[in-house]
């Protein structure tokens, strides 16, 4: 642990500054909160809204995951946990299941997560609406009056044009029946597990300065129409490595003949799942 | 047979010794020393503390050393440290009235009081490669010293009513953007705030787009002037101003013609550019887009990207901008998985219509 920095980097009245926007958060579920993002010593859009929203939650008990891709050894978690266990001196795990507080990138874990666990979004933009209506002004006045026609249309408009909505990942959700909230870019595999999830999960948007939440036991629904209700992806194959069936694939090109094979994006899970196959 | 990928946590070490060796290169060539940087690279010194907002020459050269003179790391490293830095008070407006001049050019008046002086500037130097060993100069001394207080160029417009006039005191206390978000709409002390920060080359192309029709609004370089200015403070528990030191400063204002308008008689306007250090061609840059983000409170007209806050305000900082377009390097193969899954499922869609049509087609070339 590094000595000449705080406790997990940040100063305590940093800390404070961003439980306070938390605690906002949590009470208007989906609302995206702008709080004074702290230029942090990794890159904006690398996972600085999530590395603060940890900082300013862990304590010297906790035991932290960090995940990329569903994985504990991209690069980039890495370098996150590397930076926790300097700054903090915590312990860090790569089991789901021991972990305090999970953050993640673009995917939440297989393993059902509880009410003692919390996890952390890394989100590069959390206005859901940005794509369609670029003006911060106009976006905001949007949420306020839950106008969220543009959003109904784009996806009426995918499916007039190709037969089905054409969002894969990032796909929006609204909370609590209020706000139309980012899931941040997890596939929309991934958006089910939000819906009334014992583990409250909280959101933060370094670069836009904006953090929100999703508390436990709370509705989470992804868009749809009565007629094309929401569907998930779903796999021909299994996990080459565990044989899931269940688990969200990576596909992997092993050869210059374009050769796939397929295997489970949390490697956590899936290393699970072979250690119970093993006699 | 492929094993999940391990071993990003030695990869990582590995490549942080290969940069540490990249870095210093051949170890029989001595290494810099951050007196050599602060002193011959002392323009590259100033750009990073004005856009790493911190003024510190010695940690500037330390991060440009660091950062192997990629100067927008260098502000990244000076940026990070900064948030750590606790918070002593705020000082006194700068009065740059009270300027030490060193340099000052005016291109609206042949002569002015206290003279046009161009002081070290590299604008008459023809920019040929100087091969030979750089030479110790003497300076030859001026006839007589710059006078100690030189009068702004535009308090002499002011004083003939012919331009718009700002009295002290009338704009909000700013916020601080590094502790604030910035929110729209903002305000011109916040504008001016996210400017000084913002990347030089960023806003050097906006203020070149405005003066190609993209806003157009006439400029004059009012004045600039580069000096040295005192910094001073009033500690709550004294009561009273004291001087804490002094920085180096440029200054530039922009005349801008207005047409009239809101109420307003036809005048000049102002843009007002402020850097760190020697920075002539930023507070230049900054003063052209700080008048074009003003086109709302002068009822102009905005159709120009230069004119248009959000835009100009959300992407001029070099640090957010840097981070985000290179974070298209870290895995994205969970989403790229999932628009795989989404093209292969709509590919096999058309594929039936194609089919289900097939029969029809074929009975359209029976008819003919």
């Amino acid at each position: 642990m590094t000595s000449s920095y705080n406790f997990a980097f940040l100063d305590e009245d940093t800390k404070r500054m961003l439980r306070r926007a938390l605690l906002k958060a949590v009470a208007i579920p989906g609302y995206q909160v702008p709080f004074g993002s702290r230029e942090m010593p990794l890159p904006y859009g690398w996972g600085t809204g999530g590395i603060q929203v940890t900082a300013a939650l862990l304590g010297p008990d906790d035991v932290l995951k960090v995940i990329d891709q569903g994985a504990d050894d991209t690069t980039n978690a890495v370098n996150i946990r590397r930076f926790f266990a300097r700054v903090a001196g915590v312990a860090t795990t790569e089991h789901t299941v021991d972990a305090t507080l999970i953050q993640t990138r673009h995917r939440i874990p297989e393993t059902s997560l509880r009410e003692d666990q919390i996890l952390v979004f890394q989100v590069p933009e959390p206005e859901p609406l940005r794509t369609l209506e670029p003006r911060e002004a106009e976006t905001r006045t949007l949420h306020a009056l839950a106008d969220y026609g543009l959003m109904h249309v784009k996806l009426y408009e995918d499916i007039a044009q190709y037969g089905h909505i054409a969002t894969s990942y990032d796909y929006p959700v609204l909370v609590d029946g209020r706000y139309l909230t980012s899931p941040s870019p997890i596939p929309k595999f991934d958006n089910p597990k939000m819906d009334q999830s014992p583990a409250l999960m909280l959101f933060g948007a370094g670069r836009e300065k904006r953090l929100y939440a999703i508390p436990p036991y709370t509705s989470v629904e992804s868009l749809a129409f009565e007629d094309h209700p929401f569907e998930i992806q779903r796999w021909e194959h299994h996990c080459e490595l565990c044989g899931s069936h269940e688990s969200y694939l990576d596909e992997v090109v092993v050869d210059d003949r374009g050769t796939r094979m397929f295997v489970c994006s949390d490697t956590d899970f899936c290393c699970g799942r072979r250690a119970e196959a093993k006699p | 047979m492929y094993v999940a990928v391990k071993g990003g946590e030695q990869a990582i070490a590995r490549s942080l010794e290969l940069l540490a060796e990249a870095r210093r290169g051949d170890t029989a060539v001595p290494e810099l020393e951050l007196a050599q940087i602060r002193q011959q690279l002392r323009l590259g010194v100033a750009r990073v503390m004005q856009e790493g907002s911190l003024y510190d020459e010695e940690l500037a050269a330390l991060a440009m050393r660091q950062a192997a003179g990629d100067m927008l790391e260098a502000i990244f490293l000076l940026r990070a440290y900064r948030t750590t830095l606790p918070r002593f008070g705020y000082t006194q407006p700068l009065n740059t009235s009270s300027m030490r001049v060193r340099r000052r050019v005016s291109g609206t008046f042949k002569d002015i009081p206290g003279g046009q002086v161009l002081g070290p500037t590299y604008d008459y130097t023809q920019r040929l490669l100087d091969f030979d060993a750089t030479q110790a100069t003497t300076v030859k001394p001026a006839d007589a010293p710059l006078p100690a207080n030189m009068p702004r160029v535009l308090d002499l417009l002011d004083a003939e009513a012919l331009i718009e006039r700002i009295e002290p005191g009338s704009d909000p206390e700013p916020i601080d953007l590094t502790r604030e978000p910035l929110m729209f709409p903002a305000d011109r002390a916040t504008r001016l705030q996210n400017l000084a920060r913002g990347d030089e080359g960023f806003l050097l192309g906006m203020a070149y787009s405005t003066q190609r029709g993209y806003a157009e609004s006439h400029p004059f370089a009012g004045e600039i002037r580069m000096g040295e200015v005192d910094v001073v403070v009033c500690p709550e528990e004294l009561g009273f101003v004291i001087e804490i030191g002094s920085i180096t400063l440029t200054e530039c204002q922009m005349i801008n013609q207005f047409h009239g308008g809101n109420g307003v008689p036809p005048q000049f306007t102002r843009g007002y550019g402020l850097a760190m250090g020697e920075g002539e061609r930023k507070a230049m840059s900054m003063a052209l887009v700080d008048r074009a983000l003003r086109c709302d409170e002068l009822a102009e007209t905005s159709y120009a990207p230069a004119q248009n806050q959000e835009f100009v305000l959300s992407h001029s900082d070099s640090v957010e901008a840097s981070g985000f377009v290179q974070h298209l390097k870290l895995p994205h193969y969970v989403d790229f998985q999932a628009e795989l899954s989404l093209l292969r499922m709509l590919a096999a869609h058309n594929k039936k219509e194609d089919a289900d049509e097939q029969p029809e087609s074929v009975a359209g070339g029976a008819r003919s």
